[in-house]
């Protein structure tokens, strides 16, 4: 009982650790754009792809695909997305934005459907699949290494943002970028910077949970949704509240499906959106955040 | 003079009138899902219909007219499979070839019954064939046919006394699930964990943990293709130790492509495998299919194939184009492989449509399907 409690409570973590980086990046764009990605959840769908085209048509091994993938998305889905996208259309408005990037969404989606195929690729795990044995308990070794790589990524990220001058430039920016660039601050540069990251935790996230999702174009539907639900749950408007929300919707889904019905699983979320909402519509460990008009 | 070169081209505008209606192509809807949860299994559908209408065309067509065939995606969704069956009689379809999901063919075969238009299905959901519709024929056996070959290999092979159960809860995962269970009541085989999930479900860490605690000696998975694959994955990944073992699905090489090593060992008994090329029409087709697609056919793409050319066939044997007819002839109807070859094996059809035909069990060994035994035709 104990050993299929550890399961469970270490798939939940690994799980939610993986859409804690989706929803962190929810905050990011958040912060530096003040408006919501939609196409988020294909943002993690695609770089899975980039991979496996690093892999059937350059023959690059695995360690070079994840490279091709990784670069590719940090400019595609970073620097492209900022100056194609971002950039023309934010001056009109937020909302138009937000439409734009559901529309960009739909784009990535159906692209790969045409391009892939609407049938799930195989996807090659970037760490073993064999259980190991913890104290009695067996374990899936990927899903403790997918929570050591995620929570060590999210701690790097957390220090590069508060001891480094580049990412105090950017909190700077992110909080009131006219006195930021009084100060001196490259104000282009950072908010350039935030989606480069954005992208990165994007691919990271594909690149650990495609092995067990496999590849498949519809992947960012649901991804999308729950890590924008992580992102509120735990505070829009803090990395460490996307990093709460994200492992609490993933424990949770786990614990519940568990030991007390599969059949409303995929309603978790929803309900836990809905208290929140209710009890602290500024999320876990979010800050209210006021708006004159 | 006149009335000599009147009757001259009057015969000559005849025989150009029959030779044109001989040539007139006869339409066939195939309705099938070629996007969503579904597609693994309705494309390769469509190419094992894709290289048997190449076939059939080839032969002269069916009773002289070539056969025209028109793709309709479902997306798996069963509201547009009902109005695609509807579009494709509207085009003057004779026959529908699909679909496969259980869900979808419940709601679109009322069309094609409404129609008197004859259906072949990839379902394989008990209640297809138990709503009386005359029209509706199957390509491989349905559930209660299919998953009560499996009770022996449970019963003396593996010895097992304690199963668990992880299911699809859609309308082919609930009807293989329910039959299984009763099959096992009658084998004295106690049923321990009975785990449902999710169409396009992609977390199975709960799902798999419970059938690991539950203390089974064997599992029975019946799940569509992706959802099987995920399943192995996670199997894999927390250490699964008893034997996984399925009906159909769970040894395809689609499901093995996406599992890689995960699907190693999985067991299923399969209606008709393309691995089975001891058969010589089976080993043909595979030839046949890799050779055009640049990939193994899975059982959905010969399932397929054998609607097709059992269209050709029965549409034959009737003489005329004739869905009333066509239902008619195929109650209770075999055909024998050694004349009907395209049929690949021996096959009979009941009077509610369901299909019967010798069947194999298959182990995943070396990242391929291979037979261990073959069960007789029930």
């Amino acid at each position: 009982m104990m050993s299929q409690f550890l399961q469970v409570l270490l798939s939940g973590l690994a799980t939610g650790s993986i859409y804690a980086l989706v929803a962190i990046g929810f905050a990011l764009v958040w912060q530096a754009a003040q408006t919501i990605n939609f196409a988020q959840g294909e943002f993690v769908m695609l770089p899975a792809f980039l991979v496996l085209v690093g892999l059937n048509y350059f023959d690059l091994p695995l360690w070079g695909a994840l490279l091709f993938g990784l670069a590719m998305s940090i400019l595609i889905l970073g620097a492209a997305f900022k100056k194609l996208v971002v950039e023309p259309i934010l001056p009109h408005g937020g909302i138009t934005l937000v439409i734009a990037t559901i529309a960009l969404g739909i784009l990535i989606r159906e692209s790969v459907k045409e391009f892939y195929s609407a049938e799930g690729q195989p996807f090659p795990s970037i760490f073993p699949s064999d259980p190991i044995n913890i104290f009695g308990a067996v374990v899936s070794l990927q899903d403790i290494l997918n929570l050591v790589l995620s929570l060590g990524i999210v701690v790097l990220l957390t220090l590069f943002l508060n001891r480094t001058r580049t990412g105090r430039c950017m909190q700077a920016t992110a909080q009131n970028p006219a006195v930021a660039e009084i100060l001196g601050v490259d104000v282009k540069r950072m908010v350039l910077y935030t989606f480069l990251i954005n992208a990165a935790l994007a691919a990271l996230a594909s690149f650990l949970i495609t092995p067990v999702y496999l590849a498949k174009f519809s992947n960012g539907e649901t991804l999308g949704l729950i890590a924008f639900i992580a992102a509120i749950i735990g505070g829009f408007n803090q990395i460490r509240g996307a990093l709460v929300g994200g492992l609490l919707i993933g424990v949770l889904d786990n614990l519940v499906a568990t030991y007390v019905t599969a059949e409303y699983r995929a309603a978790l979320p929803l309900i836990l959106l809905i208290l929140i909402i209710l009890v602290r519509p500024q999320g876990i460990l979010g800050t209210p955040e006021g708006r004159a008009v | 003079m006149y009335s000599k070169f009147a009757l001259a081209l009057g015969t000559a505008l005849l025989t150009l009138l029959g030779a044109a209606q001989a040539q007139e192509a006869v339409e066939i809807g195939v309705v099938v899902e070629l996007s969503g949860a579904g597609a693994p299994a309705g494309t390769n559908w469509r190419d094992g219909i894709r290289i048997a209408v190449d076939e059939i065309n080839a032969e002269g067509g069916i009773l002289g007219k070539p056969v025209k065939v028109t793709e309709y995606d479902t997306q798996t969704d069963p509201q547009i499979s009902r109005a695609l069956v509807q579009k494709a009689i509207d085009g003057s379809a004779y026959a529908i070839w699909g679909t496969i999901y259980s869900g979808s063919t419940l709601v679109n075969m009322l069309v094609a019954q409404q129609n008197s238009v004859p259906q072949f299905v990839g379902s394989e959901a008990p209640t297809i064939v138990e709503k009386g519709n005359p029209f509706v024929f199957r390509t491989s056996s349905g559930a209660q046919k299919g998953v009560p070959a499996l009770v022996p290999y449970f019963k003396d092979t593996l010895k097992a006394k304690k199963v668990g159960v992880a299911w699809v809860n859609n309308e082919f995962g609930r009807g293989g699930r329910n039959v299984f269970i009763a099959e096992m009541k009658k084998a004295g085989i106690e049923v321990l964990a009975d785990v449902p999930s999710e169409q396009a479900q992609t977390d199975y860490a709960s799902d798999v943990s419970k059938l690991k605690q539950s203390g089974a000696d064997a599992v029975f998975v019946y799940m569509n293709q992706e959802e099987s694959a995920r399943f192995l994955i996670e199997a894999k990944k927390q250490g699964l130790s008893m034997p996984l073992v399925g009906e159909v699905t769970l040894t395809e090489a689609k499901v093995i492509e996406l599992a890689g090593p995960a699907a190693e060992g999985a067991i299923a008994h399969v209606g008709i495998t393309a691995t089975a090329d001891q058969v010589e029409g089976i080993a043909a087709f595979r030839e046949k299919f890799v050779k055009t697609f640049k990939r193994v056919p899975t059982h959905d793409a010969i399932k397929g194939y054998i609607g097709a050319w059992t269209t050709k066939y029965v549409t034959e044997l009737v003489g005329k184009f004739d869905g009333e007819a066509f239902s008619e002839k195929m109650h209770g109807l075999c055909l024998p492989a050694t004349k009907y070859p395209r049929i690949l094996l021996d096959t009979c059809w009941d009077n509610r449509g369901e299909m019967s035909r010798p069947s194999f069990m298959v182990q995943v060994r070396n990242g391929s399907p291979v037979v261990i035994g073959t069960v007789p035709a029930n």
